[in-house]
């Protein structure tokens, strides 16, 4: 197990979600609000066109911080995040994150994920066991 | 006109969810999950899981839904149109394999007006078939110009 100490820089994780992404996410999840799915609906409400689902974004997010225990899903006991920005398809995602407490085998991460000067998920904290 | 906040502490009835191996694939896939934990019931097995195990964000597919009914609570009176969902929190249990049988419980925590947004803030608590709590999870959604 790698060591983890306060101020660390933990390895990024990057994705481009594809064109089609919120759709299979949609299915995935059950979430089919048109916002995420419509493009056509969500430039009538305003947005720019459709928009990647808030939790898919946090969902990147708990990924980053289990690949940290090699993606054992019982190492993320609890993760706390506040969305911002809004998210979109076909554009990279980089998730990255610092080490901010360690006690025994509980790690903290903070953890913040952007597409380009965009933060989509800000003040996001991971606790993990390891 | 002030916030309704008649639903705060408000508990609504459990809704449960059979998880089943396709759907805990389906969900890993789109995350781009590759750990076989995920896929496979061989390596699932091999790591001490019962079956398929869920990853922790599958939480919104067995949990999500017993909020359906609250946000369309009169009480509640959620103005949908204007509503972002502001923040989450999961705090994990049990693991989720396929089999079991996830009893989620809503109930309000608080609605309050801050800065002309209305803040809207769920739990949902999460068992198994056994009792065990899975996840406990705190959805905090914000309605612009209440």
């Amino acid at each position: 197990m790698a060591d983890f100490n306060a101020g660390d820089a933990v390895p990024e994780l990057r994705v481009t979600p594809d064109k089609y992404l919120p759709h299979r996410y949609a299915g995935a999840s059950g979430d089919f609000n048109p916002i995420h799915i419509d493009d056509e609906f969500a430039k009538m409400v305003g947005l720019p066109r459709n928009i990647l689902h808030g939790l898919y974004s946090m969902g990147l997010v708990a990924k980053a911080n289990a690949a940290l225990a090699g993606g054992d899903p019982r190492a993320l006991k609890k993760l706390s995040v506040q969305f911002r920005g809004m998210g979109m398809p076909e554009q990279e995602i980089v998730v990255s994150g610092t080490v901010k407490s360690v006690d025994g085998d509980r790690v903290v991460i903070d953890t913040v994920a952007s597409q380009g000067e965009t933060q989509i998920i800000k003040n996001a904290e991971a606790e993990l066991e390891l | 006109m002030p916030i309704k906040t008649d639903a705060v502490g408000k508990e609504w009835p459990a809704v449960t969810y059979q998880v089943g191996r396709e759907k805990i694939k389906e969900y890993a896939a789109a995350l781009g999950l590759d750990n076989p934990v995920h896929f496979d019931v061989g390596a699932a097995r091999e790591a001490g899981f019962r079956d398929v195990v869920a990853p922790p964000m599958f939480a919104v597919v067995y949990s999500g839904p017993a909020l359906g009914p609250v946000l369309f609570d009169p009480e509640v009176e959620m103005n949908f149109a204007a509503m972002v969902h502001g923040g989450q929190v999961f705090e994990w249990g049990e693991p989720v394999c396929s089999g079991d049988e996830i009893s989620t419980t809503p109930k309000c925590l608080s609605i309050e007006e801050k800065g002309g947004k209305g803040f809207y803030v769920f739990e949902t608590v999460s068992v198994n078939q056994d009792g065990a709590e899975v996840v406990r999870g705190t959805w905090t959604n914000i309605v612009r110009g209440v």
